[in-house]
C-alpha cells in the first residue's frame, strides 16, 4: 500500500506544511487549466477577443457565442466536476476499504451505471413514443444514474447485517454483482443492432463532449454535494487507516461514516458517469500520485484530489478535442493512455518498497 | 430503429435563398450523390464513412457520423450540414442548430425508389438540376431489371463477418438483403431481421448456391479456404462449387447512385 500505514515511516513527522503549499499550487493549476480550456478547441475562437468585442459593444457572431458559452464553458465545468468527483471518490474508497486498488467502481456504481446506460440505448426504442419524446436524449444519462445508485444500494443492503456493514463482504459481493451486471449487459449487447452497438462502444469510452447546460444543471448539484460532503469524512478516514476497531475506540461513528461515504460516492460517481460515460483511471491514479507527494492525511488529500482530478480530466479533454480535429477522441482513451503507464509505475515502485 | 424502404426527404429547416458553398456531409450515399451531381467543390468536410470518390476522401474528416463533435463541425465554418437520420449525438446536432447552421436530413431506403428520391432531394437542397443523374440512374436500373429478366432467383447468402468460425450473416431488412434481391438473388436467410450470428445447422440447411461477402482484410474476414473447411459452410453448394463472391462494402451496400452498377456487377458475377 502506498504510504498508507499511517505515520510509521514519516521522516520529519509533519508534512502538512508541504501539503498546504501543494494545495495552493493545485488551485493555481486548476484555474489555469480552466482558462486555457476556454481557449483550446478545433475552432480558433479566442475568449479574450470575444470578450473584448462584447465589451466594446461590437457584434459577437452567433457561432463564436455558441462555441464559447454553449460548448466550451459547460464542457469546462463538466470536466472539472467529473474529474474532481472521480478522484475524490477514489480517495474515499481507498481509505474506506483500506485497499490501494479500490476505485469508485468498487461499490458497484460503474457496473450498475453501465447496465443502465446499455438498457436505455438498446431498449429505449421500446418506450411508448410519448414517453420517449419526453425523455429524449436524457434517457441514457438518467438510466445510468439510476442504475449506478440502485446497484450500490443493493450492494449496501447485501453487506449490512444487524446495523453493521462488512467491508470485506461488500468487496466480494461487488465482484459478484459486477459479473451479474456484465451478463445482463452482454445479453443486451447480443440483441442490439449495428447502430446501437456503435453507440455502446462510444459510451464505454467516455466523453465529456456531450456536456450541456441542461445536463450540468441536473448532475452538478449531486456532484457538488458529494465534493462538499467528502471533507467531513477526512478525520474518520484517517482513523480508519488504523483499522476499524481502532477507529471505533477513537470515537469515530464508523457505521455512520461508512453509510455516508458509500452514499456520497455512489451519488457523485453515478452523476459523473451518467453525463460522461466510462472514464477510467482518474479515481485510482490521482489519489496515489498525491499520497506519494504529500502523504496520506485525508484532510489534505481530499481537497487536493478534487483539484488535481479536475484539472487532469480537463487537460485530457483538451487533448481529446484537438488531436484529431475536426473529429474528436473519446476521453476515456486519453485517460487510459496517460493513466495506464502511471499506474504501472506506481505498482513497480510499490513492489520496490516491498522488496526492500 | 431501421428505416423502412420508403424514402423521405426531411427538410428540417426552410432553405435560405442563397446557395450553400460550405457544406459538411455525413453519410456515404449522400457523399456519392453530391459527387455524382458534380458538386464536390461545395463540400468542405465529410464524415468517416465517406471514402468515395477520392476527391471526397481527401476532405477533412469530422469523425464518425454517430459521434460528431460540435466544435469540430463549427470550426469548419459550414453553412449547411447534410446528413441522414443517423447523425448524432443529439447534443451535437442541437448545438449546431443553435448556432443557426441548418441541418438537412435526407434518408434513403434500401431500394430503387429510395436511391432516386435521395438524388432528387440532394439536387433540390443543392439547388442544381438533377435530371441528368436521375435519368441515367433510372436507365441503369432499367438495364438491371432487363438483365434480371424472368430467370429464377439464385439462392444466395450474405456473410458480414466470420471471426473465429462464428458466422454473422444478413437476414431481411438490411442493405445486403435488398442488394441480393436487386441482383436477382433470393436471400436464403430471410427468417430474421438484421445481421445475426447464425448457427452451423441453419447455415447448412440454408444451402446457398452463392456466398456474397465484402472485401475486407481485417481479422473478421473469411478466406475461401476457411469457408471450404468450415464445418457448416463447407457443406453448402456455394462452397463445394467455389461460388464465393467478394465486393467492396461501400460500393455494394452504399445505396447511392452507384447502386444499379453494383447490383449489375453482382448479378453478372452470380450468373457467371
Amino acid at each position: 500500500m502506498v504510504a498508507m500505514p499511517l505515520a510509521e515511516h514519516m521522516p520529519s513527522g509533519d508534512r502538512s506544511q508541504r501539503a498546504r503549499w501543494l494545495i495552493a499550487l493545485l488551485v493555481l493549476l486548476t484555474v489555469a487549466t480552466c482558462l486555457v480550456s476556454l481557449r483550446v478547441g478545433a475552432a480558433g475562437v479566442s475568449p479574450l477577443a470575444v470578450l473584448g468585442d462584447w465589451l466594446a459593444g461590437r457584434d459577437v457572431g452567433l457561432r463564436d457565442r455558441v462555441i464559447l458559452l454553449d460548448i466550451r464553458l459547460p464542457r469546462m465545468l463538466t470536466g472539472v466536476l467529473v474529474g474532481a468527483s472521480l478522484a475524490v471518490s477514489g480517495a474515499v474508497m481507498q481509505g474506506l476499504f483500506r485497499n490501494p486498488l479500490a476505485d469508485p467502481g468498487i461499490v458497484g456504481v460503474s457496473a450498475g451505471a453501465g447496465l443502465g446506460a446499455v438498457t436505455a440505448i438498446v431498449l429505449g426504442g421500446l418506450l411508448p413514443p410519448a414517453l420517449a419524446v419526453w425523455a429524449g436524449m436524457h434517457l441514457v444519462p438518467f438510466a445510468a444514474f439510476l442504475g449506478g445508485l440502485g446497484s450500490t444500494l443493493l450492494l449496501y443492503r447485501v453487506s449490512t447485517r444487524s446495523g453493521r456493514t462488512s467491508v470485506a463482504t461488500m468487496l466480494l459481493a461487488g465482484i459478484a454483482l459486477a459479473a451479474l451486471a456484465g451478463a445482463a449487459t452482454g445479453m443486451l449487447v447480443y440483441v442490439a443492432d449495428d447502430a446501437q452497438l456503435r453507440d455502446l462502444t462510444f459510451w464505454g469510452m467516455g466523453s465529456i463532449a456531450g456536456a450541456s447546460w441542461i445536463k450540468l444543471a441536473a448532475a452538478a448539484p449531486v456532484m457538488l454535494a458529494g465534493l462538499v460532503a467528502a471533507p467531513f469524512l477526512a478525520r474518520a478516514l484517517n482513523a480508519m487507516a488504523l483499522g476499524e476497531s481502532a477507529a471505533l475506540h477513537l470515537g469515530i461513528r464508523v457505521q455512520m461514516m461508512k453509510a455516508l461515504a458509500i452514499v456520497t460516492v455512489a451519488a457523485s460517481v453515478g452523476a459523473a458517469v451518467a453525463i460522461s460515460g466510462g472514464i477510467g483511471f482518474v479515481g485510482i491514479v490521482v489519489p496515489h500520485l498525491l499520497r506519494l507527494a504529500m502523504g496520506p492525511d485525508h484532510r489534505f488529500l481530499l481537497p487536493a484530489a478534487a483539484l488535481l482530478g479536475g484539472s487532469l480530466l480537463l487537460g485530457a479533454d483538451m487533448v481529446a478535442r484537438v488531436v484529431v480535429a475536426p473529429a474528436e477522441l473519446p476521453i476515456g482513451i486519453v485517460t487510459a493512455i496517460v493513466g495506464g503507464p502511471i499506474f504501472l509505475w506506481i505498482l513497480l515502485r510499490k513492489r520496490g518498497l516491498v522488496d526492500l | 430503429m431501421r428505416i423502412a424502404a420508403t424514402a423521405a426527404a426531411l427538410l428540417m429547416v426552410a432553405m435560405p435563398a442563397v446557395a450553400q458553398e460550405r457544406i459538411v456531409v455525413a453519410g456515404s450515399a449522400l457523399c456519392e450523390t453530391i459527387a455524382a451531381l458534380d458538386q464536390t467543390h461545395r463540400v468542405i468536410g465529410r464524415d468517416t464513412t465517406c471514402g468515395y470518390p477520392a476527391a471526397m476522401a481527401a476532405l477533412p474528416d469530422v469523425g464518425y457520423l454517430r459521434a460528431l463533435s460540435a466544435e469540430g463541425l463549427l470550426a469548419l465554418n459550414p453553412d449547411m450540414i447534410l446528413t441522414g437520420n443517423d447523425a448524432g449525438p443529439p447534443e451535437t446536432m442541437q448545438l449546431i442548430e443553435a448556432s443557426a447552421v441548418p441541418v438537412v436530413r435526407i434518408e434513403a431506403g434500401y431500394s430503387q425508389e429510395g436511391v432516386l428520391a435521395q438524388i432528387r432531394a440532394v439536387a433540390g437542397v443543392l439547388g442544381v438540376d438533377g435530371a441528368a443523374l436521375i435519368a441515367s440512374t433510372e436507365e441503369a436500373f432499367a438495364r438491371l431489371a432487363a438483365a434480371r429478366g424472368d430467370a429464377a432467383p439464385i439462392r444466395a447468402m450474405f456473410i458480414l463477418s466470420g471471426t473465429g468460425g462464428r458466422v454473422m450473416a444478413s437476414g431481411h431488412g438490411t442493405g445486403a438483403d435488398a442488394m441480393l434481391r436487386l441482383a436477382g438473388a433470393e436471400n436464403v436467410l430471410a427468417g430474421f431481421e438484421g445481421y445475426r450470428q447464425v448457427t452451423d445447422e441453419a447455415l447448412t440447411a440454408a444451402a446457398p448456391e452463392v456466398i456474397v461477402m465484402m472485401n475486407r482484410s481485417d481479422d473478421h474476414a473469411l478466406g475461401d479456404e476457411q469457408i471450404r473447411t468450415h464445418p457448416a459452410l463447407g457443406l453448402t453448394p456455394a462452397a463445394r462449387n467455389g461460388r464465393i463472391l467478394r465486393m467492396d462494402g461501400t460500393f455494394m451496400l452504399g445505396f447511392g447512385p452507384r447502386t444499379p452498377e453494383a447490383a449489375m456487377a453482382l448479378l453478372a458475377a452470380m450468373r457467371n
